[in-house]
């Protein structure tokens, strides 16, 4: 983890030696010399054993998981923070290294993930491998046909009762065999080994907890969806005391590489571009795999029609609200801040409190209590000014809203920034342009403004940066209503990263790589317009001397 | 109108004595084009500020607690109701406590995180110093949410690992804001430190003291101020924080005030739940409203002194 940072050879200085890079000849006979101090020994020793135990601590999971790559870059890691805290060398990595750890762990590892996400159609339905999906689409279409074989049934687990992965005691009722079977299979058991009921229900077996009523019923959605596969189809429940063996109906053939319906004779072929079993017409199997698709993802936000068309909409109104925000903030606070800053004006401080009071409550619960202040039905909003307006119900009167919103929460924060500039242009420009005959207009656009501009156009870019992707504003206010009646995935006051929000996780299925994609667009987005206005203020040169 | 008069009186006191009745009308039309305007536009700044921060105590004292009840000034009189509500009703003491955790966690831990690299990158010269910097400049504009997605999945797998630092468990989300400290707070911090006379160290170091020792010793206590600000303003900001919570948090107990408050106004219960939800936005502001007034001067420099972080 530490050679990105501090290569071999590198870092070997003690700090604050010597004008920058060139290395003072003896700067490792300093070091040797520095001395050992017993609090630093004992911080040490007490950091580095936290560190080992947690790597102990999270190395079993690893180990009982098998997953030996993430057991290997554990060790790795932890050796290798055991060595650059133990040796003396590479000074600036033991300063660097911790936040490092975090950052690639949460922040540069999730944007890589997101990247790779992007080019597959992960989601609902498409989450696992091929296998997997054509296991589920059997098991789901078994069913009971005429003469399939009933058992009697009692439900059990060798774990805890309320939690306890589940598993089914079947007694054949011809033979009087008791097997127990899960989602691996059913496996006969030794009769000694347990006590049949008469009727041939299951009541106690050796090494399971047979659920009573109360606990099978509790856990019936469960018991449900359990479906354990055998020779014939598969094994299912019948409430919780009978279990049939059904046939699947739908089968998979290796030899068409397509899934047939026994009854029916359809066939649906593997289409191995889209993840899913498709049949001639069209129809798509709803249990799919994951698939590379390529740039499929990117190029649907521009040919589906259906995407498209709001997608520019929603990114129009993306960078319209982000503007709006900000300008209006900036311009309000700077009104009131220039009103504020006069010799003459007395209570300065009373305002001041209570102008920034919207900065200092909880932001969150502030834009909540705003959604329901703009209530069409009893908000303080209509109630006050006796309107009958269905704020979020119409597109421009929610689009005011929100804005609305935006500038009562930000406007505090450029208040005080703007006070804060104002007091730093020296009182001597102004008054020598009041001599010069400038009236305050002019002198207010000649030397006051540039200054401030100057002083708060890097703040001004970071707030656009901030309000572009200002998710609380909209999802804790519209939640991006209203929506148009044939798009509810997309609204008229939708940023973009509602919009992904609302494809990764609403209520319309998962999306995960169709989201991942619009999060890449987004990145794509505020990179550009960052690098642009980073370029043209070139403060951030100043700083690397 | 009363609050121009309101604001016409303040001025008259502080002005000079009126001769005679002309003269003082004239004086009072001066005042007004040079001083008179700024009260009143200040006063309606003020009145904006204050209408809705109004409107949640009406609420809160309100003893009906609904929503359609609520005005803006309390007619039906007053009670506490509602706070009491808030605590039988509503696991609110578990999420407060929650947020505190972990955005006092959060918060000290990123910015002594981010001083750490602050420290190196601001004192030391080695090799990839500046692709570093350029890196955390680059990686500080990728908001981590964006990537929500993908954290998502990640900690679905972590979840089934170690179910302690997973889904539904404060550390879990505390590691996820550690992440982001890197990219968020170096840049400042790095300002800050370069701030520092060099030669304060250099003399500390001829005096034979530890690269440990000058960073624990001489920097953290000269910028401990600065980094107070910085650290408040981050704890605002994680309290605040609701994407990520919301998809991390589900179970009650686990929950912090943002995703908490905003599940008592889901659903059918939305109007009945006001009252206690404006009672909790109370509780939850005094803390914040408070040290934000004890602090705003040095909010307003460690603002404008973070204005090179972009």
């Amino acid at each position: 983890m530490s050679t990105p940072l501090s290569g071999p050879g590198s870092a070997t200085q003690a700090p604050g030696r010597g004008p920058g890079g060139s290395r003072p000849p003896r700067s490792r006979a300093t070091r040797d010399h520095a001395p050992i101090t017993l609090t630093g020994v004992a911080g040490k020793v007490l950091l580095l054993g936290l560190t080992a135990g947690i790597a102990v601590w999270a190395a079993f999971p690893l180990i009982d998981g098998e997953k030996w790559a993430g057991l290997a870059l554990l060790a790795a890691t932890t050796a290798a923070l055991f060595y650059l805290y133990l040796t003396r060398r590479h000074i600036p990595a033991k300063y660097l290294v911790p936040g490092t750890l975090f950052l690639i762990a949460f922040q540069v590892f999730p944007v890589l993930y997101t990247a790779s996400t992007a080019f597959t159609n992960f989601g609902d339905g498409h989450r696992g491998g091929k296998d997997e999906a054509i296991v589920a689409i059997q098991t789901s279409s078994v069913t009971q046909v005429p003469g399939s074989a009933e058992y009697a049934l009692s439900i059990a687990t060798k774990g805890d009762p309320a939690t306890g992965p589940l598993v089914f005691l079947v007694t054949d009722p011809t033979t009087g065999t008791v097997s127990a079977g899960d989602t691996g299979g059913l496996r006969q058991l030794d009769a000694a080994d347990v006590t049949v009921a008469p009727g041939g229900k299951v009541t106690a077996a050796d090494g399971y907890t047979v659920l009573n009523f109360g606990q099978a019923s509790a856990r019936s959605k469960e018991i449900t969806d359990l479906v354990v596969p055998t020779a014939g189809g598969a094994l299912r429940s019948s409430g919780l005391s009978r279990a049939y063996e059904g046939k699947a109906v739908r089968a998979y053939e290796a030899g068409c590489d397509c899934v047939r319906d026994t009854e029916t004779g359809q066939t649906w072929t593997a289409d191995e571009e889209l993840g899913a079993f498709v049949a001639a017409d069209g129809e798509r199997l709803a249990q799919g795999w994951k698939v590379n698709v390529g740039l499929s993802n990117f190029t649907r936000v521009l040919t589906d029609k259906n995407i498209s068309g709001p997608f520019l909409g929603t990114l129009i109104w993306n960078i319209a609200f982000a503007v709006a925000s900000t300008g209006g903030t900036f311009l309000l606070g700077m009104l009131i801040a220039l009103v504020l800053h006069s010799p003459r004006m007395r209570g300065t401080h009373l305002y001041r409190v209570l102008l920034v009071l919207p900065y200092a409550m909880p932001s969150f619960a502030m834009l909540l209590a705003w959604r329901d202040m703009f209530n069409a039905d009893f908000g303080l909003i209509n109630n006050l000014l006796g309107l009958d307006v269905d704020w979020f119900g119409q597109p421009w009167t929610a689009r005011f809203a929100v804005i609305l919103v935006q500038l009562w929460l930000g406007y505090p924060y450029m208040f005080l920034v703007a006070t804060g500039a104002l007091q730093a242009i020296p009182r001597e420009l102004t008054e020598a342009t009041s001599v010069d005959g400038a009236s305050p207009w002019q002198s207010f656009r000649a030397v006051t403004l540039p200054l401030l501009l100057v002083a708060l156009s890097p703040l001004l870019i970071s707030s656009f940066a901030y309000n572009f992707n200002n998710f609380n504003a909209i999802y804790l206010t519209t939640e991006g209503a209203p929506f148009p009646a044939d798009n509810p995935t997309n609204g008229a006051t939708d940023l973009l990263i509602t919009y992904t929000y609302r494809l990764a996780f609403g209520g319309q299925g998962a999306q995960f790589g169709f989201a991942a994609a619009i999060s890449l667009f987004i990145f794509a987005i505020v990179a550009v317009v960052s690098a642009v206005s980073f370029r043209r203020t070139r403060k951030q040169e100043e700083v690397y001397s | 109108m009363t609050t121009l008069t309101g604001a016409a009186r303040t001025g008259d006191a502080a002005g000079p004595p009126a001769v005679n009745r002309n003269v003082a009308g004239r004086r009072r039309n001066r005042w007004f084009a040079q001083v008179g305007w700024r009260h009143l536009v200040a006063v309606l700044g003020v009145l904006f500020s204050l209408f809705p921060i109004v409107f949640v105590l009406s609420a809160a004292l309100n003893p009906l607690g609904t929503l359609s009840t609520t005005e803006l000034v309390p007619t039906d009189g007053v009670s506490l109701g509602n706070f009491g509500g808030l605590f039988e009703r509503t696991a609110f003491g578990r999420w407060f406590l929650n947020s505190l955790l972990i955005a006092g966690v959060a918060s000290f831990a990123s910015v002594f995180l981010s001083a750490l690299a602050a420290y190196a990158f601001s004192r030391m010269r080695f090799r990839g110093r500046r692709v570093g910097l350029l890196a955390l400049l680059l990686i500080q504009m990728f908001p981590q949410f964006l990537a929500i997605v993908a954290i998502y999945l990640i900690f679905g797998t972590i979840t089934d690992l170690w179910p302690a630092i997973g889904f539904n468990t404060p550390w879990g989300l505390l590691l996820l804001y550690m992440g982001g400290a890197l990219g968020v707070n170096t840049w400042l911090m790095k300002g800050f430190f370069d701030t520092l006379p060099r030669e304060l160290d250099e003399s500390a170091t001829m005096d034979g003291a530890s690269h440990a020792q000058v960073f624990f010793r001489i920097m953290l206590p000269l910028v401990a101020p600065i980094l107070a600000v910085t650290g408040l303003l981050a704890f605002i900001g994680t309290i605040n924080e609701f994407l990520m919570a919301n998809v991390f948090l589900t179970s009650s107990d686990s929950k912090t005030l943002a995703v908490g408050m905003y599940g008592l106004l889901q659903g059918n219960e939305r109007n009945n739940n006001f009252g206690i939800f404006a009672a909790g936005t109370l509780l939850t502001a005094i803390p914040t409203v408070l040290v934000f007034q004890l602090l705003q001067r040095y909010i307003v420099s460690g603002l404008t002194a973070g204005a090179v972080k972009g």
